[in-house]
């Protein structure tokens, strides 16, 4: 059995057809490269994952169990993180809050049943993770409208690698880094990989799809029309399926 | 590939959480320096309470604005369901015999039922905060007035009475009430889980849901805590007039709104602080009491909520382009 698998996935807005019948499976520790146009229906794909979208039909399974018609916080729990394309960051609150934002770990006030978020081991467990990722911040108090693009990146990657996830989804997470970050991301995906944790990293950036994936699968116009182990294609051919012209 | 230069050190600003908008206090101090200058009854200790005591009623209901706000809604049914809920607390003892405890359970049972009605359409049925408890306001007024006849519910229990004329070691119950309150809210909104998903829903609702906030039933839950402070300062208005009065709390939702505006709370939700509405209730207060001591007609002093209502607004819009620029 897989860890992730779609089987005639569908979604539709309104007279759009996002998804159209989209099946395809992904194992612990591999390393999916997700391609296709502007609009071929990768983040709605994935959002159908995580929960933010619920999907028309088809199923959607994680390690067996369904996650059709669970709740973004549940499908979170059972190991599945996203850094979203737009980053889902709630830019008047600080990096350490929007790290742990949904998974705050709270304490009890003078040991009352009353439960107040645990303020010190957010900023300690942030800094951390931050620090682990080797990104530029200047401090997890720091509020996150007032950063940079790339950084505001770095705290969507942190938020997505800190509670151990089975699998990690990455929508365009390098689409704002400079080249020495852009590095560290894919160090970590191969990190991710010898750790037994899936990856499906959506990217225009070919030369990185191709630098760290073990396979391909290229939507178009919401179906999948290629999914193929990276050895056994090239860019070219990768190219012609996403404009249509294999 | 770690770089340990790469982060500072988490900077530890344990103040933070009562930052308030300088423009505030300074707003509140000049206020006060100006009447002290104006008026010789202003500056003294009897004055000072009966700032607070009056400031009392507004600042619970700026407390449950406060919340709503910060989530990006708006509750404007709050000065209805005051009314409302001080003429079932007072008929609830009055007419139904019930002992005073099951008033002050009236009370806020009533108002935590309004907001979470405003709640549910909201948040379920998808209708606008704006319309939802403006549709409120007119239902919870005329309900106040059906029940009642129209006619004040007068002659309350003695204890309903204390808590709004009681003054224990000389501080009037109600400022005690509005305090206490006060110290709750602010651990609510600056502590808790509750507290942060308002301030995340405020700001970005998709974020909030994607990370796994209950985005609907958050929402309910914000407009029954706003309800329920409506409940609370509609028993200290009710004790203190020491009446079911259907008519109480008339267009109070627009001092209490303008109070939590004044005190830093972004219109558009996801920066705001008890503290900073405390103050800006406080400028109210005061405002309202100079103008009385000055013997300013009332009418004059409506007119003067509305146009700082909108000044604050302006004065916060005028501070961000500026930030932008
Ligand atoms: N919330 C929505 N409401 C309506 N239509 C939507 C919505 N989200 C996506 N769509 C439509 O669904 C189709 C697929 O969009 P999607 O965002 O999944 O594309 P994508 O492959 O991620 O593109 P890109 O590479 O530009 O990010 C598009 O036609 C888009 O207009
Ligand atoms: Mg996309």
């Amino acid at each position: 059995m897989s860890l992730l698998e779609l089987a005639d996935v569908r979604k539709h807005f309104g007279p759009v057809q996002a998804l159209d019948g989209v099946s395809f499976a992904v194992d612990g520790g591999e390393v999916i490269g997700l391609v296709g146009d502007n609009g071929a229906g990768k983040s709605t794909l994935m959002k159908t994952v995580t929960g933010v979208h619920a999907p028309d039909g088809g199923s959607i399974r994680l390690d067996g169990t369904l996650l059709n018609g669970r709740e973004p916080g549940e499908i979170r729990a059972l190991g599945v993180e996203m850094i979203y394309q737009d980053l889902a960051l709630a830019r008047m609150q600080d990096v350490a809050s929007n790290i742990f934002l949904g998974r705050e770990p709270t304490r009890r006030l003078f040991g009352l049943p009353i439960r107040m978020i645990d303020r010190p081991r957010i900023e300690r467990e942030a800094a951390a993770m931050i620090r682990k990722l080797g990104a530029r911040l200047p401090s997890v108090d720091y509020v996150v409208g007032h950063l940079s693009g790339g950084q505001q990146q770095s705290v969507a990657i942190a938020r997505a690698l800190t509670f151990n996830p089975r699998l990690v989804i990455m929508d365009e997470p390098t689409a704002a880094l400079a080249v020495r970050e852009v590095e560290h991301v894919l160090d970590m995906i191969r990190e991710l990989r010898r750790q037994g944790i899936a990856v499906i990293l959506i990217s225009h950036r070919l030369n990185d799809v191709f630098a760290v994936c073990d396979r391909i699968i290229a939507l178009r116009q919401g179906q999948v029309v290629a999914d193929q182990p990276i050895a056994q294609t090239s860019m070219n051919e990768v190219v012609a399926h996403i404009v249509g012209a294999a | 590939m770690p770089d340990a230069a790469a982060i500072a050190a988490p900077v530890r600003r344990p103040g933070m959480r009562f930052v308030v908008r300088l423009e505030s206090l300074a707003v509140l101090a000049v206020l006060v320096i100006v009447l002290a200058v104006l008026s010789p009854y202003f500056l003294s200790v009897s004055n000072f309470l009966n700032i607070l005591l009056a400031t009392s009623v507004i600042g619970v209901l700026a407390y449950g604005a406060t919340f709503v706000i910060a989530a990006a809604g708006i509750d404007l049914s709050l000065g209805s369901v005051l009314g409302l809920s001080g003429v079932v607390g007072a008929l609830s003892v009055n007419e139904l015999g019930l002992p005073w405890p099951f008033g002050i359970l009236a009370c806020l049972a009533t108002g935590a039922l309004c907001g979470t009605v405003n709640g549910l359409l909201n948040a379920r049925a998808g209708i606008p905060a704006f319309i939802v408890t403006l549709g409120m306001l007119g239902v919870a007024r005329g309900l106040g007035l059906v029940l009642t006849n129209g006619v004040p519910v007068y002659g309350l229990d003695p204890v309903l009475v204390y808590i709004g004329q009681g003054r224990p070691a000389g501080v009037p119950f109600p400022v005690i009430v509005f305090l206490l309150t006060g110290g709750v809210a602010h651990f609510v909104l600056a502590y808790t889980r509750f507290g942060k998903y308002a301030l995340v829903i405020g700001d970005n609702e998709g974020a909030a849901r994607a990370m796994g906030v209950r985005v609907q039933r958050q929402r309910v839950a914000l407009y029954a805590l706003s309800g329920m402070m409506a409940g609370l300062a509609g028993l200290l208005f009710m004790a203190r007039t020491n009446a079911g009065d259907p008519t109480g709390g008339l267009n109070y939702e627009l001092t209490a709104i303008t109070a939590t505006i004044l005190g830093g709370t972004n219109l558009f939700g996801g920066r705001a602080t008890i503290f900073g509405t405390l103050i800006g209730a406080l400028i109210m207060g005061v405002l309202q009491n100079g103008l009385n001591l000055l013997a300013v007609s009332s009418f004059y002093q409506q007119m003067a909520i509305g146009a700082v209502l909108v000044l604050a607004v302006w004065l916060d819009q005028v501070n961000r382009t500026r930030a932008r620029r």
